[in-house]
């Protein structure tokens, strides 16, 4: 049983951001829905924290309506209470101690004292709570950030790359902690340029490049879509490899380099039917489509009029790397 | 969205930095330690002086020269209570917790003009007891006509120079470019402004000009000025509202 049976949603329509020229959010519409965590993918400056800081009301969008439960940000009453949000940047005082950082914005909102000291518990920093914020090193101050966000135990959450700067131990806190708010039937709204993280960490996928909507769907349907296996094969008798395989039926296809792929996870039967007809292979080896490919052929076509080396092997390097706009 | 907790929260933000106490213990220090200094000096001239300057001798006056070095030192604290917000990073938290823009900065302004007023009526009543202690038999008493008026005035001087350099800082957001105009403007450029003939008339209707009248009890024989020390503290609080109204404008239209 969900804790919060109503409210959570967060609602854009038509939300637009421009800088001059420039259209950093593009007419952007999706709905962001409570007891699940939904992804916010996208490569940099796709348009996700300027996306983030419209719903919080701190951006002016140039046209379109962000809603959280229907209410305008500055309508909510007390807004730590319904979302609570770690935004990308640093967004505290370094002469102020955490603790009355927290304080300060737990006052503002009629949040009791004792609720800052618990977050501070929980994301682990009680240690150094007074002391100045700025000699927390970046991880410390994502838990800082994240202590904030969770505050006013609001039913929405938003954080925008929380794993930025967190250790392996504090990367798994942060998945761990995104899936059992969602667990207790809040939302939870998560931007990565990762797509690796949101695979672990999402059940619902938004994806936009150039400010643009490229895909609302859930994570599995993605996986589904979008992973493929095949098997390369390299061999000196290539025709005959063709034959035996057609007669088994059994498609292959010629790619560029010289070798044969050939859908699905059939690795065994190519071998033992190779072995039959005794063709020499010089590789036979199951490949998986990354979803971090998938991920960038997604994007690619947002930014295909930009123009960019063709052809580089897609995941031998940082992706969005070949098309990001130099 | 409750005022009150509003009030409450940016108190706690002005307590829980280091540059109001420095800033403040500055304009204190400096407000005081100057006008027992000048105050002195002054003691020790007045047997040099011509008639005429003996007339328009002003010992209430001359115990606040210390003024003119400490108002620096509060429109470093008025600036930094605001820009401090942009230039941390905080103003994000500060609108998300916040999104009544208004109920953000009047709260700010209000809680930082309060802190300003008690430190400015503290220093001015300081300032004047000491000063007139060291100007010795050309001391003027608190209870001499118009005398109160005038520390009771120094400390509104010091609390609307705050807020016109709050003002300023809304609508510049950076504190290096707010204190650049504001610290030469004031220190500089107004003093020039209206001791130079030509550009006199203009410059006694600057905030620090015209605010400073209130200070006077002794009217300089030549004071050709179209105001009253009321009139003058009334010309400054115009400006300071202007600069309010325009850091407000800029608050409200821009993104954070």
């Amino acid at each position: 049983m969900s804790r919060f049976s109503v409210g959570g949603m967060i609602e854009l329509e038509g939300l637009t951001k421009r800088y001059g020229e420039k259209v950093a959010v593009n007419n952007l519409s999706f709905t962001v829905r409570p007891g699940m965590v939904t992804g916010f993918l996208g490569p940099n400056g796709a348009g996700k924290s300027t996306t983030m800081r419209m719903i919080l009301g701190l951006d002016h969008p140039s046209a379109g309506d962000v809603r959280i439960d229907g209410k305008h940000y500055h309508q909510l009453r007390d807004p730590l209470t319904y979302i609570g949000a770690l935004l990308e940047a640093k967004a505290w005082h370094g002469g102020r101690s955490a603790y009355n950082h927290l304080l300060c914005l737990a006052q503002s909102n009629g949040i009791p004292k004792r609720r800052v000291r618990e977050v501070l518990e929980t994301v682990g920093l009680t240690a150094v709570a007074r002391k100045k914020t700025k000699g927390f090193s970046m991880g410390m101050g994502q838990r800082l950030g994240i202590a904030g966000a969770l505050l006013g135990d609001p039913r929405i959450l938003m954080f925008d790359e929380p794993v930025n700067g967190l250790d392996p131990e504090g990367i798994h806190w942060i998945r761990n902690l995104m899936k059992s708010l969602a667990a207790q039937g809040r939302t939870v709204f998560v931007s990565s340029h990762l797509m690796s993280e949101m695979a672990l960490t999402a059940d619902h996928l938004v994806v936009i490049g150039q400010g643009r909507l490229l895909a609302d769907t859930t994570m599995a349907d993605f996986i589904e879509r979008n992973s493929k296996s095949y098997v390369r094969i390299r061999t000196p008798q290539r025709e005959r490899l063709l034959d035996v395989l057609h007669t088994a039926g059994i498609t292959a296809v010629e790619t560029g380099n010289g070798s044969l792929e050939v859908d699905g996870g059939k690795a065994e039967q190519i071998g033992e039917l190779a072995a039959r007809h005794g063709v020499v292979l010089h590789e036979l080896s199951p490949q998986q489509a990354s979803l971090e490919e998938a991920f960038m052929q997604l994007t690619a076509e947002s930014v295909e009029y930009h123009a960019h080396a063709q052809g580089a092997p897609p995941g031998q390097q940082a992706w969005g790397e070949s098309w990001r706009r130099s | 969205m409750a005022t009150t907790q509003v009030i409450r929260s940016e108190w706690t933000k002005i307590r829980s930095v280091a540059s109001t106490v420095w800033t403040l213990s500055l304009a204190v220090l400096i407000t005081i330690a100057l006008g027992m200094l000048i105050s002195g000096l002054s003691a020790h001239e007045f047997d040099n002086m011509t008639e005429r300057d003996r007339l328009s001798f002003d010992p209430t006056f001359i115990s606040f020269a210390g003024m003119s070095l400490g108002q620096l030192a509060m429109i470093v604290f008025g600036v930094l209570v605001v820009s401090n917000e942009y230039s941390t990073g905080m103003i994000r938290s500060s609108l998300a917790a916040v999104p009544q823009r208004g109920t953000f900065l009047f709260s700010k302004i209000a809680v930082a003009t309060g802190l300003a007023l008690a430190v400015g009526l503290a220093t001015s009543f300081v300032s004047f007891f000491l000063g007139q202690a060291m100007l010795g038999e050309h001391r003027a008493e608190i209870g001499d006509p118009g005398v109160l008026r005038a520390v009771i005035g120094g400390g509104l001087y010091m609390t609307l120079i705050a807020m016109f350099s709050m003002g300023v800082a809304a609508m510049l957001r950076s504190p290096m470019l707010s204190l650049g105009i504001l610290m030469p403007f004031f220190f500089l450029v107004s003093n020039i402004l209206g001791n130079v003939s030509a550009t006199e008339k203009i410059g006694r209707y600057l905030p620090d000009q015209a605010g400073s009248r209130i200070m006077q009890v002794v009217t300089p024989i030549d004071d050709d000025k179209p105001y009253g020390p009321w009139g003058g503290l009334g010309i400054m609080a115009l400006w300071v509202i202007a600069a309010i109204v325009g850091g407000y404008v800029t608050l409200k239209k821009r993104d954070a």
